[in-house]
Order: C-alpha cells, then sequence, then structure tokens
C-alpha cells in the first residue's frame, strides 16, 4: 500500500457525520430496508447511478457496519426508553424499543427517508479509518507512507504498477504489480473553495487519465456541501441539520422551508446549496467582511448533544471563528465538497478498457453517486466497495491468466520516462510559477465551474484553463533539488491538475442539461432524453489540449426505478422515451409475482445477486425479521 | 468586522523558523526568519502557506485536513507542542518561533516522521481488537450499552499527532518509551468487550520501565494534548490496576 501521508492522516478522518447502511434499528428507522436505501440513492443521483451497483452496495453496507464493529468501531448504540429529538426545528420525544437497547444506532441526514446513518459522536471517518487502519497492521500489512504515485506501467491494454516517488527521499521507485488499486479519494483542490484535505489534488484520477486508456466517467459531476464555515470553508457536518438545526438568512428567517416546504434543510446537498445561493442572491445574505454567508443555528439541540454529539463542530468553531455554536450562530456558505466523478470502473471495480487497474473510494466512478451522492454514502462506499473489489482484485491475482507479463525492458522505460521528466523539471528555466497557475485555476473553478454554470463561463473557463495548461509545460523552480521538495511536487502536480481541471470544466459544458449537483442555468432541466448517459473522458495524446468526450448511454429497459421525481428540487424534466414502457414492464412483473418471494420479483426486475462476491450475498438480519 | 480586527491585522508578524534539511549534506540547522503581515482568522496553517508561497518555496511542513482533525502537522509552537492548524496568530504575540516536535526523526523543517513511530507503537501493542470470535456478517451485530461505546470512543479520539511524545520528560531518558498516546491505546482496549485480551495479556505490553513505570508523572502529555484527553487519569488508572494484578499473583 502507498500513502501520501501516513494512512491514518488520510481524509476520511475528516468525516463527522456517519455512514448510511439500513439496520432500522432506532424506532426512526423502523420499515427501513434496503429497498429503500436503494430508492434514497437512486433519487439521490438524479437517476445518475449505475442501479446494480447502488443494489450491491446497499445490499453490503449493514455487513460493512457490523464488520466495523467487529474491529473496533464504537458505534453509538440504541438506548431504550424516551428521548428527546428535534425534527425540522420542533423538539419531539420518541421512545426507542427494548429489544433495540444496545444495538446500533442511527441519526437523520439529508435526502433519506429514514434515520439510517450510524454514527460515532462526530468523529465516524477518524474511528472507522483507524479500525480498517489497525486491522492492516495486525495483519503487517506494509503500508509505504510519503510515496507518491507519479504513474501507471502498462502495455496498452494491462496495468502493471505505479512508479512512485518516495517524497522524502525523492527516489523513484518502480512497483510491478498483477494488479493495481486506485483508491486516492477526490480532488476537491482543484477549487479554491473546498471542504477537502490539501493532499485531495487527484494524483489517483489524474494518472489513471494520462495512461490515455483508462477513462474517467462524470467529471462535471461535483458536490457542493451547503455548510462550509464562511470564509475558511472547513466543514461543519450535514448532522447538524439532520440533528434539527436549521438555516437562518440575515433578518434570522428560515427560508430552507419556503423553497423546500417537504424536506427543508435536508432535501439532498445540491439542492439546499443552490436555495442558499438562490436566497443569497436574493439579497438576503449576511454582509460581513471577507462576503455574503447565511447561518446555521444549532441553539436549539442543547449544549449536552452538541457537547456528546457535535463536538467536533463546537471545537472547529471555537478554534476556527472564535464563537460558541451553543450560544452563538455558524456562518455557512456552500463550498465545493465531493466528487461524483472518477475513474471508471465496471461493477467489479476494474477499468473496463485497462485491465489489471482498479479503482474504488471517492476516486472512481464506480458509479453509486451519479450526480449526487448522498450524506453518508460516501464513507460507506468505502467500506462496502473495499470487501466487493478488494474480493475481484484477489480473483483477479489468484487467475493463472493475469500474471506479471510485463517486459523489464518496458518496466525500465516507464522508470526512465519519469525520471527524465523530473530532471527536465529541476533543470528548466522556465518562467512560470506552479502555484500562480493553480491558484488561477482554483479561481476559474470556484468562479465559473461551481454552483450554478451557465454555456458562456464555461467556455471561458475551458479556454483559460487550456491557456493555463500550455503554460505549466513552462514551469521552472528555484529550489533545485530532487529530494524533499514541495516546489517540486508542485510543479510536477501543476499540469496533471489541470488535465483533470479541464476534465471537470469540458464536461460541464458539453453537458446541456441539469442533472443534481450539475446545474445549468441556460439548461434548467434534466434532460433523460438526450442526456441519461455517463461521460466518459480520456486524455489519448499528453499534448492534446482537451481532453476526448465519450458517451455510455444508461438504459432505461434494464432499471428497476425508472426516471421520476426526486420528492424535492424542481418537478419538471423532460422525459425518456423508455421511461413509461419500462415502468408499465415494472408494474406487470410486480402484479404477476405479487404472491411470490421477494427473491423472484428482485431477479426478474433486475437481477444482481449474482454481481455480488458470494460470500456478500446473503440477507441482512434485522429486529423482528424473520427469515 | 470590527476595527478591532483591523488593528490586528495591521499586525507584523514574525516567523522565526527552525530549518534543516538532512536530505543535503550541506545543510546546517538554523532560525530563519520571515516576515508576514497578519490577516484577519490568520492561523498557522494560513501563514506558513503564505511564506512558502511567497518567500521560501523549499520550507517543509505537514498539513492534511487543516482542521484540527488529522493530527499531521504537530510542531514546537513558541517552544509549546500544538497543532498548527488551528492556531489562530492572534492567539500568538508577534513574535512567533517555529520548531520540529523533537523525539520523532526530521523529514525537513517543520516535517517529522510520526507515521513510523506510530506504527511501531501500534504493532509493538499489538493496537487492534484482539477476536476469535467466527464473523457471521449477515447476523445482528452484538449489542453493546450506550455508554460503554461512548467511553470506548472518548478513549479513541486520540489523532496519533505526537504531541505528548514532544512533550514527555521521560521519553527523553528512555528512548522506547511507550508515551501517553500508547498507555492511552491499552486503556481504550482494555475497556472494549470485543477485545478478548486478558488484563494480564495487556499488562504484559505495558508493565515495564518503558510502559506505566517507566512514566515519571511530568503531565507534560495531558497539558499539551489536543484532543484534551485525559492521558492523566487513564496512567494513574493503569498503574493502580497494574499493582493490584501484580499484588493479587
Ligand atoms: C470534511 C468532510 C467531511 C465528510 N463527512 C462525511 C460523512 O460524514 N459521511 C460520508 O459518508 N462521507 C463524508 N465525507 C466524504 C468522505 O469522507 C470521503 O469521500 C471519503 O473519506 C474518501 O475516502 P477514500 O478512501 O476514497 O479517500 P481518502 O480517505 O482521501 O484516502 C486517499 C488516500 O490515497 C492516498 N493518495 C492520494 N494520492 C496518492 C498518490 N498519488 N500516491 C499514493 N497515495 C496517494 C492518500 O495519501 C490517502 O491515504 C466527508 C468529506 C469531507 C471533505
Amino acid at each position: 500500500m502507498l500513502s501520501l501521508v501516513p494512512a491514518k492522516r488520510s481524509h476520511s478522518a475528516a468525516a463527522q457525520g456517519g455512514m448510511q447502511a439500513s439496520l432500522a434499528n432506532t424506532i426512526l428507522g423502523e420499515g427501513d430496508n434496503e429497498d429503500v436505501h436503494f430508492a434514497d440513492t437512486i433519487k439521490g443521483s438524479d437517476w445518475g447511478a449505475d442501479q446494480e451497483v447502488v443494489r450491491m452496495f446497499v445490499e453490503t453496507a449493514p455487513k460493512a457496519v457490523r464488520e466495523l464493529a467487529n474491529w473496533g468501531v464504537p458505534w453509538n448504540r440504541v438506548q431504550r426508553g424516551e428521548r428527546h429529538v428535534v425534527i425540522s426545528g420542533q423538539k419531539k420525544t420518541i421512545c426507542e424499543r427494548d429489544e433495540a437497547h444496545g444495538l446500533i444506532t442511527a441519526r437523520n441526514f439529508g435526502g433519506t427517508k429514514k434515520w439510517r446513518t450510524s454514527y460515532v459522536s462526530d468523529g465516524t471517518g477518524h474511528s472507522m479509518l483507524y479500525a480498517v487502519s489497525n486491522q492492516a497492521i495486525a495483519h503487517q500489512i506494509p503500508v509505504h507512507e510519503r510515496m507518491e504515485a507519479m504513474s501507471l506501467m502498462h502495455d496498452g491494454g494491462k496495468c502493471f504498477g505505479a512508479i512512485a516517488r518516495n517524497l522524502i527521499t525523492g527516489e523513484l521507485v518502480a512497483y510491478v504489480a498483477k494488479a493495481t488499486v486506485i483508491a486516492t479519494g477526490g480532488f476537491g483542490r482543484l477549487y479554491r473553495v473546498s471542504t477537502n484535505a490539501v493532499i485531495n489534488e487527484g494524483m489517483g484520477a489524474a494518472i489513471a487519465l494520462e495512461t490515455g486508456i483508462a477513462s474517467l466517467g462524470n467529471m462535471e459531476a461535483i458536490q457542493f456541501h451547503p455548510t462550509g464555515i464562511f470564509p475558511a470553508a472547513i466543514l461543519v457536518t450535514e448532522g447538524c441539520r439532520g440533528d434539527g438545526g436549521v438555516l437562518l438568512d440575515a433578518q434570522r428567517h428560515r427560508f430552507m422551508p419556503d423553497y423546500e416546504p417537504e424536506k427543508k434543510e435536508l432535501a439532498s446537498r445540491d439542492v439546499v446549496s443552490r436555495r442558499m445561493e438562490e436566497h443569497i442572491a436574493k439579497g438576503h445574505g449576511v454582509e460581513s467582511h471577507y462576503g455574503e454567508h447565511v447561518w446555521l443555528d444549532i441553539t436549539l439541540l442543547g449544549e449536552a448533544h452538541i457537547n456528546k454529539n457535535l463536538r467536533e463542530v463546537k471545537e472547529i468553531c471555537q478554534y476556527f471563528l472564535g464563537i460558541d455554536p451553543t450560544r452563538e450562530l455558524i456562518p455557512v456558505r456552500p463550498a465545493q465538497h465531493y466528487s461524483m466523478g472518477g475513474v471508471r470502473t465496471d461493477h467489479r471495480g476494474e477499468s473496463p478498457t485497462l485491465r489489471g487497474l482498479f479503482a474504488c473510494g471517492e476516486a472512481a466512478c464506480w458509479d453509486m453517486h451519479g450526480f449526487n451522492r448522498l450524506g453518508g454514502n460516501s464513507v460507506a462506499e468505502t467500506v462496502v466497495a473495499g470487501m466487493i473489489v478488494g474480493e475481484y482484485v484477489a480473483d483477479y491475482c489468484d487467475d493463472p491468466a493475469n500474471g506479471i507479463d510485463i517486459s523489464s525492458g518496458l518496466i525500465g522505460e516507464f522508470w526512465q520516462r519519469e525520471d527524465a521528466a523530473l530532471d527536465a523539471l529541476v533543470k528548466s528555466q522556465g518562467k512560470e510559477r506552479a502555484i500562480d497557475l493553480s491558484n488561477r485555476m482554483k479561481d476559474i473553478m470556484t468562479d465559473r465551474v461551481g454552483i450554478f454554470r451557465n454555456g458562456e463561463d464555461l467556455q471561458r473557463a475551458v479556454d483559460e484553463l487550456q491557456t493555463l495548461l500550455v503554460r505549466s509545460r513552462d514551469i521552472g523552480i528555484e529550489e533545485k533539488t530532487r529530494a524533499a521538495n514541495p516546489e517540486l511536487v508542485a510543479a510536477y502536480r501543476a499540469g496533471r491538475m489541470l488535465k483533470l481541471a479541464l476534465c471537470v470544466a469540458y464536461g460541464a459544458l458539453q453537458r446541456t442539461e441539469s442533472r443534481g449537483a450539475h446545474y445549468r442555468q441556460d439548461h434548467p432541466r434534466r434532460d433523460d432524453k438526450n442526456w441519461l448517459r455517463r461521460t466518459l473522458a480520456t486524455w489519448v495524446d499528453p499534448d492534446d489540449g482537451l481532453p476526448s468526450l465519450d458517451y455510455e448511454a444508461l438504459d432505461v429497459m434494464k432499471m428497476e426505478m425508472p426516471p421520476g421525481w426526486r420528492g424535492y428540487g424542481p418537478e419538471d424534466h423532460i422525459e425518456h422515451p423508455q421511461t413509461a414502457i419500462r415502468s408499465q414492464e415494472i408494474e406487470d412483473i410486480r402484479q404477476r409475482l405479487a404472491s411470490t418471494g421477494r427473491e423472484e420479483r428482485e431477479a426478474a426486475i433486475m437481477s444482481f445477486r449474482h454481481l455480488l462476491p458470494a460470500q456478500l450475498r446473503g440477507h441482512n438480519a434485522r429486529l423482528g425479521e424473520t427469515d | 468586522m470590527d476595527t478591532t480586527a483591523e488593528q490586528r491585522s495591521a499586525r507584523r508578524l514574525s516567523f522565526n523558523i527552525l530549518r534543516y534539511n538532512p536530505q543535503d549534506p550541506a545543510s546546517r540547522p538554523a532560525v530563519q526568519r520571515f516576515v508576514l503581515e497578519e490577516a484577519d482568522g490568520m492561523t498557522l496553517y494560513l501563514a506558513l502557506t503564505e511564506i512558502r508561497e511567497t518567500q521560501a518555496p523549499s520550507l517543509q511542513f505537514d498539513f492534511v485536513c487543516r482542521a484540527g482533525i488529522c493530527g499531521s502537522c504537530g510542531m514546537l509552537i513558541n517552544g509549546r507542542p500544538g497543532l498548527a492548524c488551528r492556531t489562530l496568530t492572534r492567539d500568538l504575540p508577534a513574535d512567533i518561533s517555529l520548531a520540529p516536535l523533537p523525539v520523532f526523526e526530521l523529514i525537513g523543517d517543520l516535517s517529522v516522521n510520526t507515521g513510523r513511530w506510530m506504527r511501531a507503537m501500534s504493532e509493538r501493542l499489538e493496537a487492534w481488537v484482539h477476536s476469535q470470535a467466527a464473523e457471521d456478517l449477515e447476523a445482528m451485530e452484538e449489542v453493546m450499552e450506550p455508554e460503554l461505546a461512548e467511553q470506548i470512543y472518548e478513549l479513541e479520539r486520540c489523532i496519533e499527532c505526537g504531541c505528548c511524545i514532544a512533550g514527555c520528560g521521560t521519553v527523553r531518558m528512555r528512548e522506547d518509551f511507550i508515551g501517553a498516546v500508547g498507555m492511552n491505546q491499552i486503556a481504550r482496549f482494555r475497556l472494549d468487550p470485543r477485545d478478548e485480551r486478558s488484563d494480564q495479556d495487556l499488562y504484559q505490553l505495558v508493565g515495564d520501565d518503558d510502559g506505566v513505570f517507566g512514566c515519571l508523572s511530568l503531565l507534560g502529555c495531558h497539558d499539551v494534548c489536543p484532543k484534551s484527553l485525559s492521558l492523566q487519569t487513564q496512567i494513574a488508572f493503569l498503574r493502580r490496576k497494574m499493582l493490584r494484578s501484580a499484588l493479587e499473583r
């Protein structure tokens, strides 16, 4: 395993909110199951997700939570009896069942029908990451820290590992492998205003792109989170709103119910973020030294609740804003948060075009999030994909057909290419500074490829990013050493980040519709007729100025849930011609098989269980359910 | 923002940074001074980033989450270990000295190798849940008392930043001392019913001078822990428990 940083410092540690899995232990999750989780995820994705993959995911999520519990994650538990909660600004009393006492509990998150988000106070990601890391240590799996994968070795059809650079000594190492997995997280740092860690620069996706063979899927699908603290863009969790916090404008008016009467603050993130920006644009934002924002009010949750379940939020407010959120309002504004796109894979996690290259987690476009991911579904994806893709990687390696049949000559070539590129950079007399180029890129992305997009801005963004890419070929550095050297790192990453930025901006320009987080002011409707398809970007020739875009249609006739209204956001889209046909077909199957078992119906509508590794196909036990 | 903020932002800060690059045979440890104008809400993360962008492109330091969560940016801030990302310059005097955390292997300037140290500690203490139970992932999970889960999380909040080690007097004398971070681990796994190790098993790991009996109770760890873990209480508790179990034997 290679990592830029000690594994426990990976960005997953920052996930405060929780992980979705339909355990249905809390009374407010009663009746939840894989079907409900599936429907929420598909609606959240605005029908952009791969429905088979979502099925695989929702079936495995409960197993993943339970496995993590075995590995030591101290999930918060159900306490029997009465308990006070805040739902939509109102205090309510609920009563947890005796038989649920001590089982894993859940909190509310946006875009979900049931309370489904398991959590560990406000350190969910931290506990999950530590539990998994500790297992890696228990199994004596070496982690080569401060090792950056710089390029992938391949023979045009198969990938055989990576050339990596030791960030301390500068040494280049060829890691030759049967299978290579990219699990490098998101690329939020293409944006100036992002909740992401500073190392989230997308280098895993970028080196896959640079093979010219592997493709990146739906790069234009970028999520903005409603509540980054203003102006630092450090995230305060969705748990704030899930637990009952509300959004207020300059007049301290709770404005979300005006826009979204049903889901209010808990509509999906894309919707809430746009409503906030819309409200600010109408002149209702709070003025401040750094610009406008709105308020997040969690005071109504009470000090005890905040101190226990939202302590990280409290600390962030204290340290970065100097305020006490148990008494004061938190200034917030949407910030870039999540990359739905990434290395395109099949349901096994493998690139369909470059064999032996796998991807999982935020770096991948496995495609369970489509154009908008639900809160709590991402850390869930990381562990679930670990279980599923990990199994398929092992199968791949076990298959004698997949030996390491790459010549040492080719390995040497890849090594030398990287070595020469670094040498050239160190010796370059180039006049451009990497930091200037990437700062400019970040501004362009935030200003023109953000929450609200339009053709004109996107075209300008693409043009300017292209110019920056050309300029990036003339970067020079002051500090002329190949060993530990942050300037060198920024220099070789700049061009790669620009390529990713171009995939995002160009993909967004071409997609003339609005879907999930991708919102075009000049094309505000979701257009299933023309755009029910996934963007695939490849970078064929290193000297190209733009990615090549291709499209992969989503087959309505195979969907378990044909496209419809999400239940929040605008209720108007351009229908796909097959939607009605498929809906009727499903209706017929349901009626015909009404008296048969669930399994049979499942198989008749959209069979997916066979896609899971054998040991993950079983049904998940739930309270009160007998099988 | 009010006038006081404007007045504050007018301050000129000088950063005296201990620089040394062990990779470069010509490098010698030396303090280098950088001057910056203070900005409103400036943290050491923002300040160091600005210094690197405008004055010293080779300056090494580590930030990841920049939100006080990941534990990457421990350093000596005016002599005291702390997380740089969440230290606001307005809480510091205009003269700020920064140095790498001691004890850990120096990578360069303010960057140290806490990762290697922590991994070795985890290996030594076998810091993971030891369980022989067969896994049935389709079955309901084992129940746990809600308070117990919360107590375990209290101890699990450690972010392995290394501040307690850097603030520890004992480590200077005993190279192999596991420090507060290690003893906290033992306390965490001891509390966890899923870990089948007995008290005896755990005490074997820390029942010597490199463990609880080495601690000189200087409590540097307790004072500097950015997560305010009750390290002092944990160490005292382990010690008491161990003495008792030794006497009972
Ligand atoms: C502030 C914040 C809060 C969040 N909260 C939640 C939440 O409550 N619930 C939820 O479901 N999701 C949440 N998310 C999203 C979720 O945390 C991430 O999507 C998820 O943790 C990503 O995990 P990952 O394993 O894919 O990547 P990461 O955890 O980012 O790990 C990537 C790893 O790849 C390594 N790496 C990267 N590039 C290279 C390279 N070139 N060579 C070698 N190694 C490399 C890095 O060192 C790192 O170890 C949150 C995100 C943010 C920003």
